[in-house]
């Protein structure tokens, strides 16, 4: 696109381009709607459209003779949920686990993103923070696979383990706890690191200062400043977990809501079900996010 | 406890944290050069024999081309959207500006069986209509729709740091509109905008959720995984193709970081 000092032919292109480039400076309306049409028409339309249908397939529901779906409001769906054992079983669970994991990436996340807020030294940092970055953007199903390995009859950990007599937890709800863990910790690294980067060393002296011992001024001084970042850490690490229904089937044979929502969607064609289950994660998330706003934890993303 | 031993325990714990995160992906590496068929640790023999099984198998080949496809794909409209939708929030004052952060970004901030799901009801409702059936097409639209959010915080972020007085600059030296674009806004922007694309590249070379919905029978590399990983036979193919996909993914995303100086936008996937 070198035109712009060109003769020949290509002058009248930028002549022309040159008439367009200012009539469009003088009309910054149009400009505005050019721009913002497109992206509107596909997330405002095509996006929020489909995905109001689907909350709106949640009250419709599937007729057990014809196998058709009748569009007519009911709350049938929502019924079934609330009044079949195994659906209260495997919400309850997803929401237990997805709490569990939220808990331990907080504990993991603490000690590295304290080092690299506080210790490193730049270069250090910077390094680390690719090093974090990396996994979070990268290779989800790969990830999810290798434990796959990792945890299998034979593979490394019964291996290391057995070392010392032990063996690893197998296929089940364990796994699917340290797994999840292991996928969204670079989530609540990330943050807990801004947040911790972003409290005063002044603030650490002075508590040295009038006396506290090291582990006083973390506990009093240093984790309730760095609170509002654990809890914006941990919009992620739970969302995503309530979502999630590939980890379950990889490395258990554990049923999540997404592989009911799943299942429901693909081999029993009953949408209405699995729209509504499906809006219990989002239902979840609404709440949590109001009370992680309480806590200030958008402040902190 | 003293500060000394404080700090040792320190390093120990965020040593041990970083070492728990690359363990796994070393794991693949190494399976990956495995020539036993077997699983089983520790592995006996490395040989390259299964990237030959694995390159000269069909459906990986497609599956392979079909993934960079749909990545190439997203990433050229999501380029085009988000760019444009970021110059319109940054330039302009409108009703509902405030909401466009919020829209674009919800399509990753919703769990993916949900966007999925909601796709997947569109695209039934498009075909009804005359729309593309399943296939390429409809999994970049998939693709797109989460992707146009990377790039749209890249160059927004960027753009909010570019001083106004340097496109007035090339104004008042007589430029015009399109060539205080050309020659002063999109230099400014341009690694803002590469690192977009990268980081949109490899979120839709081993996305899986949102692809099942979209795709129909097609497979992209990581559906093979998924529809492979069980059968015995597959396993070290899969652990070659596992292998690919971090190669792919990891690649993109370490030179996008890089681009931005460690600083690209982070938290929001």
């Amino acid at each position: 696109m070198s035109a712009a000092t060109s003769a020949g032919p290509g002058g009248t292109l930028t002549g022309l381009r040159r008439g367009v480039a200012s009539a469009l400076h003088r009309r910054p309306r149009l400009q505005l709607g050019l721009l913002l049409t497109p992206p509107l028409a596909w997330l405002g339309v095509i996006y929020l459209g489909s995905l109001a249908v689907l909350f709106l397939s949640a009250f419709w529901r599937l007729d057990p003779d014809t196998t058709q779906i009748v569009q007519e409001p009911s709350l049938v769906n929502f019924e079934t949920l609330a009044n079949t054992e195994v659906y209260r079983v495997i919400a309850l669970r997803t929401i237990g686990i997805a709490a569990a994991v939220t808990i331990t990436d907080a504990a993991l996340a603490f000690p590295l993103a304290y080092y690299m807020a506080r210790v490193a030294s730049p270069r250090v940092r910077n390094l680390l923070f690719i090093a974090v970055l990396m996994p979070l953007w990268s290779s989800y199903l790969v990830r999810v696979y290798s434990w796959r390995i990792i945890l299998s009859e034979e593979g490394p950990l019964n291996w290391l383990l057995g070392l010392v007599g032990l063996s690893g937890p197998g296929f089940g709800e364990i796994s699917i706890w340290l797994v999840f863990s292991y996928i969204w910790l670079p989530y609540m690294i990330l943050p807990v690191y801004a947040g911790l980067e972003r409290i005063p060393a002044s603030l650490l002296e002075a508590s040295g200062d009038l006396g506290a011992h090291g582990l006083t001024t973390l506990r009093r001084v240093v984790v309730p400043l760095a609170f509002p970042a654990i809890v914006a850490g941990s919009i992620f690490t739970f969302s995503l977990t309530l979502g999630d229904y590939i980890t379950p089937q990889l490395v258990s044979s554990t049923q999540f809501i997404g592989n009911v929502v799943y299942s429901n969607v693909g081999v029993a064609g009953n949408l209405p079900f699995a729209a509504a289950f499906a809006t219990v994660p989002v239902m979840v998330m609404a709440v949590y996010l109001i009370g992680a706003r309480r806590l200030g934890a958008f402040e902190a993303l | 406890m003293g500060a000394h031993a404080g700090r040792i325990v320190l390093r120990l714990a965020a040593g041990g944290v970083l070492v728990f995160l690359y363990i796994p992906l070393a794991i693949i590496v190494l399976y990956a050069f495995n020539d036993a068929k077997s699983q089983s640790w520790p592995i006996e023999a490395f040989s390259l024999r299964w990237f030959g099984v694995a390159l000269g198998n069909a459906k990986v080949r497609d599956a392979f081309l079909l993934s960079f496809q749909a990545a190439l794909g997203a990433t050229t409209i999501a380029l085009l959207l988000g760019s444009a939708a970021a110059f319109a929030v940054h330039r302009f004052r409108f009703f509902g500006r405030d909401t466009i952060s919020f829209l674009v970004v919800l399509p990753l901030a919703l769990p993916g069986i949900v966007t999925g799901m909601a796709l997947n009801s569109a695209i039934n409702f498009g075909i009804e209509r005359g729309g593309p059936s399943f296939g390429l097409i409809t999994i970049i639209v998939g693709h797109a729709t989460f992707c146009i959010v990377v790039v749209y915080n890249n160059v927004i972020a960027r753009l909010r740091r570019i001083p106004r007085s340097m496109e007035e600059a090339s104004m008042d030296l007589g430029a015009d509109s399109w060539q205080t674009f050309r020659y002063v806004t999109l230099p400014a922007i341009a690694t803002a905008l590469v690192a977009g694309g990268l980081l949109a590249f490899a979120l839709s070379w081993d996305e899986i959720i949102v692809t099942t919905f979209t795709a129909g029978t097609d497979e992209t590399l990581p559906v093979w995984i998924f529809s492979n990983f069980r059968l015995p036979n597959f396993r070290p193919v899969v652990n070659v193709v596992a292998l690919f996909l971090i190669l792919l993914s990891a690649i993109p995303v370490y030179a996008a970081a890089r681009l931005t100086g460690g600083s690209g936008q982070v938290g929001t996937r």
